[in-house]
């Protein structure tokens, strides 16, 4: 066994807020938001379709920062 | 002999830049050459970006300079949001975006492929696809206008030989569920070529040694179709509908010429209702917001999208 392998550290970053886990969470929220938005069914949906837009979007823009 | 060569060599490399212009270091100099364009950028960009969203909270008038601006809160926003008719224009725009997206992706995927044969004169056939995407939208609109005539419009004469219904009948503007279509005809008509040209740059980037690997497997040509050529050629696709979605979200130039978004609403789309509520209401508050919602709409898009495409850049 190599002596030069590098030693993996743990992350102290918690598990539930990698940025895998929290970019499809956001991408799910902008997807919903979306659909919200083009949707024929419901003025109610589509009233509410912005700000969940936004809240994806504003959280895809900050969780692409966290570590994997 | 050694000694002389490696002379000449450190004589004959020129010396950093940044050493002859005096106080200057290299990055110094470096961010000296990208600010004129930063800032444009800034300028034509950024700028009119964070305007626009100070007037969203604002009920500013472009035709009314003068009077005192007041600070309206969320309410255009929320006025938006729980308007019909702007409902309906988003509904009108789905729709479009829907089915000239559709039908541009298969059309030109499937022009590509057949270009990709390299049959005898695909070259000329090439760039005969490529015309209409070099027209401009003004004068690919006014030219569909005289094609979609019921009187002398070559389209209406067209369907009429192929249907028997008189060309007098085929109102391909003016008919409430045929006028949609005409503008899907005529962006699909338009823009395919650009997805062609897409898709053609991604078939041509498949290693030739792939194919014959399969056909040493004996693989047949469906199977190659379904397990090398869509698959190495998605990434393409996927940036080729990213591109159209986009610039179909905003599509106003040819909406505006064919139809003017009639007969009544049926092909007012978003960008119609925006230009009617800035440039004919002067509600430039309430158009701005209205503005800034498309913006988020396209641009949580295109995060999306960017993350599924590096994922099958990945694979």
């Amino acid at each position: 066994m190599s002596l030069n392998q590098p030693i993996k550290r743990k992350s102290r970053w918690p598990r539930w807020a990698r940025r895998g886990l929290m970019e499809n969470v956001a991408t799910a929220l902008i997807a919903i938001g979306f659909l919200m938005l083009f949707q024929p069914f419901a003025l109610a949906l589509y009233t509410y379709s912005f700000i969940t837009m936004l809240a994806g979007t504003v959280m895809f823009i900050i969780v692409s920062k966290f570590p994997e | 002999m050694l000694n002389r060569t490696a002379e000449n060599v450190a004589r004959a490399t020129p010396e950093p830049l940044a050493r002859k212009v005096r106080g200057i270091s290299d990055k110094g100099l470096a961010w000296l050459f990208i600010s004129p364009t930063i800032l444009l950028l800034l300028a034509i960009n950024i700028f009119p970006l964070f305007w626009a969203i100070y007037l969203s909270f604002t009920n500013f008038r472009a035709n009314r300079p003068n009077e005192v601006v007041k600070n309206l809160g969320f309410a255009n926003y929320q006025r938006i949001l729980a308007d019909q008719d702007i409902w309906i224009a988003m509904q009108t725009t789905a729709h479009f975006v829907f089915w000239t997206i559709l039908l541009q992706t298969l059309i030109g995927f499937t022009l590509a492929w057949l270009i990709d044969r390299k049959f005898r004169g695909h070259a000329f056939w090439t760039t005969i696809i490529l015309v209409p995407m070099m027209l401009s939208p003004a004068v690919v609109g006014n030219f569909w206008r005289f094609l979609y005539e019921p009187q002398i419009g070559l389209f209406a004469y067209a369907i009429s030989f192929i249907t028997r219904i008189p060309p007098t009948d085929i109102q391909m503007l003016s008919n409430v569920s045929l006028a949609p279509w005409s503008i899907i005809i005529v962006d699909t008509w338009m823009w395919t070529p650009y997805v062609m040209l897409i898709c053609l740059a991604g078939l041509r980037s498949i290693p030739e040694y792939i194919y014959e690997a399969a056909e040493v497997d004996r693989a047949s040509n469906w199977r190659q179709f379904w397990s090398i050529t869509l698959p190495m050629a998605l990434p393409f696709i996927m940036l080729a509908v990213l591109f159209r979605g986009i610039e179909n979200f905003k599509m106003f130039d040819m909406v505006n010429l064919l139809t003017g978004g009639g007969p009544g609403s049926t092909t007012e789309v978003a960008s119609i209702t925006l230009k009617r509520q800035a440039f004919e209401s002067w509600r430039t508050g309430y158009s701005s917001a209205f503005a800034i919602i498309l913006f988020v709409a396209v641009f949580g898009l295109a995060n999306i999208y960017v993350k599924a495409l590096n994922k099958v850049k990945q694979r």
